[in-house]
C-alpha cells in the first residue's frame, strides 16, 4: 500500500511539474533591455521587451509581416497626406483603464517630444488627431505611403496613467534621466510585467483580460527573462534545461546544441548589419595622437580602412560561417538594396597602408575604438579582429570595450571617435537607415549619426523621400544617396548577422528576421 | 580567500611574538638576528621536499616570464602581427592561415597560447608583485605611524582599515578601479590600466599589513630602546625607520608572500570579470576568461593552458607563503 501511494504521489508530482514546465518560459539571451520606458531607446532587445507587454496600432508578425494591433484596419484617405486607422473595441490597459484614441494621440505626441528615441520615425508626421472614440488620423507633411512601417514599434501608452506618475516626457537616457514609466509599465499587451531586477531577472505573468485570446497561441502563462552575458554560461543554461529558450546561441556552440538530445536550433538571416563608424566630422579627434587635424576627414583614410578589414576571415574565423559579409550599412531585406552596393571590398592590408601613407600618415596613428561586448554576435572579438587588421594596416588602435549602456550612450552623444554599431531596420525602407545614420545629426533625424558628416544637399534628398508618391523617382533618389554614401565612405560595413535561436525541443517557434521573439506566437508541440 | 587572510594573522601574531623574544635576549644586534633567522629558514626549506618543488615551479615560472620575449616563439600582444585565418588551431598543430606550428595551439584570434601564457604571466607577476609592494608600503607606513602616535591619529587609520576589512577585498578592488578608470583620459586608459590594477589591488590589500605592523610598532614603541633614543632627542621619524621598522620586517615579508598569491589571484578575477588587463594584451585571467567561452565548443586548449599556469603559479607562491610561515614560527619548530 506504502509502494501504491508513493507511486500516486510521484505520479502527481510530475504532473503538475508537467504542467508548470509547460507554461513557464525562462527565456535567456546576452543583453537587457535598456529601459522599460516605450519611447526612451529605439533598440531591439529593448522592443522585444517591451513587445510583450506593450502594443502598437500595427506590429509585425513572426514572419516580418504587418499585421493589425491595436488598429483593426488603415488606409490613406482621400487626402493622401492623411492616413485614418480605426482602433480596436474593448481594449483594456493592465491597470484597468479603456483604451482609446486619446491614449494614441498623447502616445505620439510623447514620441515626438525632444527626449524620445522614436522621434525619428514620426519625422514627416505634422499632427496626429483624434476623430473619435475609435478612429484617429494621422496627417504627415507630404504623401507618406510606407508610414504604417514606420509605426511597428511605436508603442501606446495610457495617458491617465502616464500623466499621474509624472512620466509625460520620455526617460531621457542619454544624459541619465530616470522617470517612473522606466520602472512600471502599463499596456495593453499579452503579458504584465510581475517583478524586474535590471539585468538579473524579468518576470512577466499572462494578461488574463487580453484582447487577443483565441487569436494567437498564447500557451505560455509565465515568462522569465534573464539576461546572461557570459557565452558560456548561457549555452550551459541551455545545456543543463536551467533556461528552455536562448537568443544568441554562440557561433561555437552551434553543432554541439544541435545534438543535444532535447534541443534545437533554428536559424534565419537577420535584418541586422554590424559596422564601424568613424568620426570624420570634427577638427581633431579626442583619441588620436595627430595633433590639429583629424585623420578620418581625408577619405582616402577611410577607403584604406574599409580595404584593411578582411571581412572573409571574420567570417571564416570570428563567426564560424554564421554571417554574410557586406559593403554597404543594409541588409538584403531592405529597399534600396542590390548586389553592386552590397559586393564587398577586396581585403589589402599593403595596398590599404600604401594609401594611408600616401594620405599623409607614413608611421600610421594611433585612434581608439568603443566596442559593445553585449550586444552582436561575438561584437568584442569582431572589434579584437579588425584592431589586428588596422594594425597591419598602420593604425594602431586602443580597444576599448563595454556593455551596450555605456556603449550606445557615447554614439547618442556623439563622444566616441570610432565605434561599432548594428542596425536592423523594421521598416524594411532605406529612409530609416537614411534618418538615423546619414542625415547630420539635428533634433529630428541623425540621432545616430555620430560620424559628423554633413552635406545639405544629402539632407534635402532623404527629407524629399518621406512624400515621394512617385515609386521610381523615389527609388532614384534613394540610389543616389546610396551612391553618395558608397563614394565617402561613411561607414565600414562588416556583415549581416545570421540569427540562431536555441530551444528546447517541443517549442514551436520561428526566427523572427528582426530578431523580435513575441512570445504570444509561441507554442508547444507536444 | 578568508582562509588566507586569517593564517596571515595567525603568522603575525606568531611572529611578532618571535621577534619580541629575539630582541629581549640580544636588544639592537640585527645583523645576529638575521644570521639566526636565515639558518632556521634554511634548515627547514632543506627538510620539506613541498617547498623546494614549490620553489623550483614558482623560479622556473619567474624566469620564463622575466624572458618571455626571448623565449616566446611570437609577439601576442602586436595585433598588428596576428594572423586571423590561425584562429582556433589545434595543439602541436600548423595554422590555416601562415602554416606556422603552434604548440599549445591559438585562441579565437590567432594568437599562440603558449606566447601568449608566457606575456599574460609576465603581466599577472608584474601586476602582483607591484601590488603588493605597493600595499606592504602604504599599510607599514600607516601601521608605523598609527601604532606609535597613538591617539586619534591611531583611532583614525585603524577604523578605516577596520570599514575596509567589512567589504571583500575584491570589492574594494573593483571600486578602486572603477574610479580610476572614470578620471583617466580615454586616450590613456590601454597603458594606464595596468597601473589603475596595481593601485586598486594595492589599495585593498593594505589593511592586513597595516594592523601587523601597527601591533609590533605598539609593544616595541614602549620597550626600553625605544624610550632611551627618544631621551637622546632621536626624531620620531628617525626612531621608527631606525629602530622599530627592522624589528616588523620579518612579518611584514611572510604576508608580502602569501598576499602575492592573493594578489595574482585577484588580478585574475578582475581580468576575468572583463575589467582589468585590455584585451589586446591579456593577463591570464582574460585568457582564462576566453578560454571559457570555448569549454563547450571543444576548443580545450585555450582554457586548459592558462588555467593550469595560474594554478602552478598561485599555489607554489602560496606553499612557500605557508613555509616561510612555518619556519618563522617558534612554536612549531
Amino acid at each position: 500500500m506504502n509502494r501504491t501511494f508513493l507511486a500516486a504521489a510521484v505520479a502527481t508530482a510530475l504532473a503538475v511539474a508537467g504542467t508548470a514546465d509547460a507554461e513557464t518560459l525562462r527565456w535567456a539571451r546576452a543583453g537587457d533591455s535598456l529601459t522599460l520606458d516605450p519611447h526612451a531607446q529605439n533598440e531591439g532587445p529593448t522592443h522585444t521587451l517591451a513587445h510583450q507587454m506593450y502594443e502598437g496600432l500595427l506590429q509585425r508578425d513572426m514572419s516580418g509581416e504587418i499585421i493589425p494591433s491595436l488598429a483593426t484596419d488603415w488606409a490613406v484617405t482621400d487626402d493622401p497626406t492623411v492616413w485614418r486607422f480605426n482602433l480596436r473595441e474593448g481594449v483594456s490597459f493592465h491597470g484597468g483603464q479603456e483604451f482609446t484614441a486619446d491614449d494614441v494621440v498623447f502616445s505620439f505626441n510623447r514620441a515626438q517630444k525632444p527626449t524620445s528615441a522614436m522621434k525619428e520615425l514620426l519625422a514627416s508626421v505634422a499632427e496626429i488627431r483624434k476623430v473619435d472614440d475609435l478612429t484617429v488620423e494621422i496627417v504627415t507633411e507630404g504623401p507618406n505611403p510606407l508610414l504604417p512601417a514606420n509605426l511597428t514599434n511605436l508603442f501606446i501608452m495610457d495617458e491617465g496613467w502616464t500623466m499621474q506618475n509624472d512620466s509625460e516626457e520620455p526617460q531621457d537616457i542619454a544624459n541619465g534621466g530616470d522617470n517612473f514609466a522606466a520602472r512600471n509599465t502599463n499596456g495593453t499587451g499579452a503579458y504584465i510585467l510581475d517583478s524586474r531586477v535590471v539585468d538579473e531577472r524579468t518576470v512577466l505573468q499572462a494578461n488574463p483580460d487580453y484582447w487577443g485570446m483565441g487569436e494567437f497561441p498564447l500557451e505560455v502563462s509565465e515568462i522569465v527573462f534573464t539576461p546572461i552575458q557570459s557565452a558560456a554560461t548561457r549555452i550551459a543554461a541551455l545545456l543543463s534545461g536551467e533556461v528552455d529558450f536562448i537568443q544568441d546561441v554562440p557561433v561555437q556552440d552551434l553543432a554541439r546544441v544541435d545534438q543535444s538530445d532535447g534541443l534545437k536550433i533554428s536559424n534565419a538571416p537577420q535584418n541586422r548589419v554590424i559596422f564601424f563608424g568613424m568620426n570624420q566630422g570634427a577638427d581633431d579627434l579626442e583619441t588620436d595622437d595627430i595633433e590639429g587635424e583629424n585623420p578620418f576627414a581625408k577619405v582616402e583614410v577611410r577607403q584604406a580602412m574599409n580595404m584593411a578589414i578582411d571581412r572573409e576571415a571574420i567570417k571564416r574565423v570570428v563567426m564560424r560561417d554564421q554571417s554574410d559579409p557586406t559593403g554597404v550599412i543594409m541588409p538584403p531585406f531592405v529597399n534600396g538594396w542590390n548586389e553592386t552596393l552590397d559586393a564587398v571590398p577586396e581585403g589589402d592590408a599593403t595596398v590599404a597602408k600604401e594609401m594611408i601613407a600616401a594620405a599623409g600618415y607614413p608611421d600610421g596613428f594611433t585612434v581608439q575604438l568603443d566596442c559593445p561586448n553585449d550586444r552582436y554576435i561575438n561584437d568584442e572579438a569582431i572589434c579584437q579582429a579588425v584592431v589586428g587588421m588596422l594594425g597591419q594596416a598602420g593604425i594602431t588602435v586602443n580597444l576599448d570595450s563595454k556593455p551596450k549602456a555605456q556603449h550606445f550612450p557615447l554614439i547618442q552623444n556623439r563622444t566616441t571617435d570610432f565605434y561599432m554599431l548594428g542596425w536592423g531596420v523594421p521598416t524594411f525602407d532605406s529612409e530609416y537607415v537614411f534618418n538615423f545614420l546619414v542625415h547630420s545629426a539635428s533634433d529630428e533625424r541623425g540621432t545616430w549619426n555620430a560620424t559628423g558628416y554633413t552635406d545639405t544637399a544629402l539632407d534635402e534628398k532623404i527629407v524629399s523621400l518621406a512624400s515621394e508618391t512617385d515609386t521610381a523617382v523615389r527609388d532614384a533618389t534613394v540610389n543616389e544617396i546610396w551612391e553618395q554614401v558608397q563614394a565617402d565612405v561613411l561607414y565600414l560595413p562588416v556583415h549581416n548577422q545570421i540569427l540562431n535561436w536555441g530551444m528546447k525541443e517541443g517549442i514551436d517557434f520561428a526566427v523572427q528576421p528582426e530578431d523580435q521573439p513575441h512570445v504570444k506566437f509561441l507554442s508547444y508541440s507536444n | 580567500m578568508s582562509k588566507i587572510a586569517t593564517k596571515a594573522t595567525d603568522v603575525a601574531d606568531g611572529v611578532a611574538g618571535t621577534s619580541m623574544d629575539t630582541v629581549e635576549l640580544t636588544p639592537g644586534i640585527a645583523a645576529r638576528l638575521g644570521s639566526i633567522w636565515s639558518s632556521d629558514i634554511v634548515w627547514s626549506f632543506r627538510h620539506s621536499p613541498v617547498t623546494i618543488v614549490a620553489a623550483l615551479v614558482f623560479t622556473s615560472l619567474l624566469l620564463a616570464a622575466v624572458f618571455a620575449p626571448w623565449i616566446s616563439p611570437y609577439t601576442p600582444f602586436d595585433p598588428a602581427s596576428l594572423n586571423l585565418m590561425d584562429g582556433f588551431t589545434p595543439p602541436m598543430s600548423t595554422g590555416m592561415g601562415s602554416g606556422a606550428m603552434y604548440w599549445l595551439g591559438t585562441d579565437d584570434q590567432g594568437r599562440d597560447v603558449f606566447s601568449t601564457i608566457l606575456y599574460g604571466m609576465r603581466l599577472s607577476l608584474f601586476i602582483g608583485i607591484a601590488a603588493v609592494a605597493f600595499a606592504a608600503v602604504v599599510g607599514v607606513t600607516l601601521g608605523l605611524i598609527a601604532g606609535y602616535t597613538g591617539g586619534w591619529v591611531d583611532a583614525l587609520i585603524m577604523r578605516i582599515a577596520d570599514i575596509q576589512l567589512t567589504f571583500p577585498s575584491i570589492m574594494v578592488a573593483l571600486l578602486i578601479f572603477g574610479i580610476a578608470r572614470g578620471l583617466t583620459p580615454p586616450e590613456l586608459r590601454d597603458q594606464m590600466a595596468i597601473w589603475v590594477l596595481i593601485l586598486s589591488i594595492g589599495l585593498s590589500e593594505w589593511v592586513q599589513f597595516a594592523r601587523t605592523v601597527r601591533g609590533s610598532a605598539m609593544v616595541e614603541v614602549k620597550k626600553d630602546y625605544v624610550q632611551a633614543a627618544r631621551l637622546l632627542g632621536r626624531k620620531p621619524h628617525h626612531i621608527l625607520r631606525k629602530h622599530i621598522l627592522p624589528n616588523v620586517l620579518g612579518p611584514v615579508s611572510v604576508i608580502a608572500t602569501i598576499y602575492l598569491a592573493l594578489a595574482i589571484i585577484t588580478e585574475a578575477t578582475l581580468s576575468f570579470l572583463g575589467v582589468g588587463a585590455p584585451p589586446t594584451s591579456p593577463s591570464l585571467g582574460t585568457l582564462i576568461s576566453i578560454g571559457q567561452d570555448y569549454l563547450f565548443s571543444g576548443e580545450w586548449w585555450i582554457l586548459l593552458f592558462p588555467s593550469l599556469t595560474l594554478l602552478a603559479l598561485a599555489l607554489s607562491v602560496n606553499l612557500l607563503g605557508d613555509w616561510l610561515r612555518d619556519a618563522l614560527n617558534p612554536k612549531l619548530q
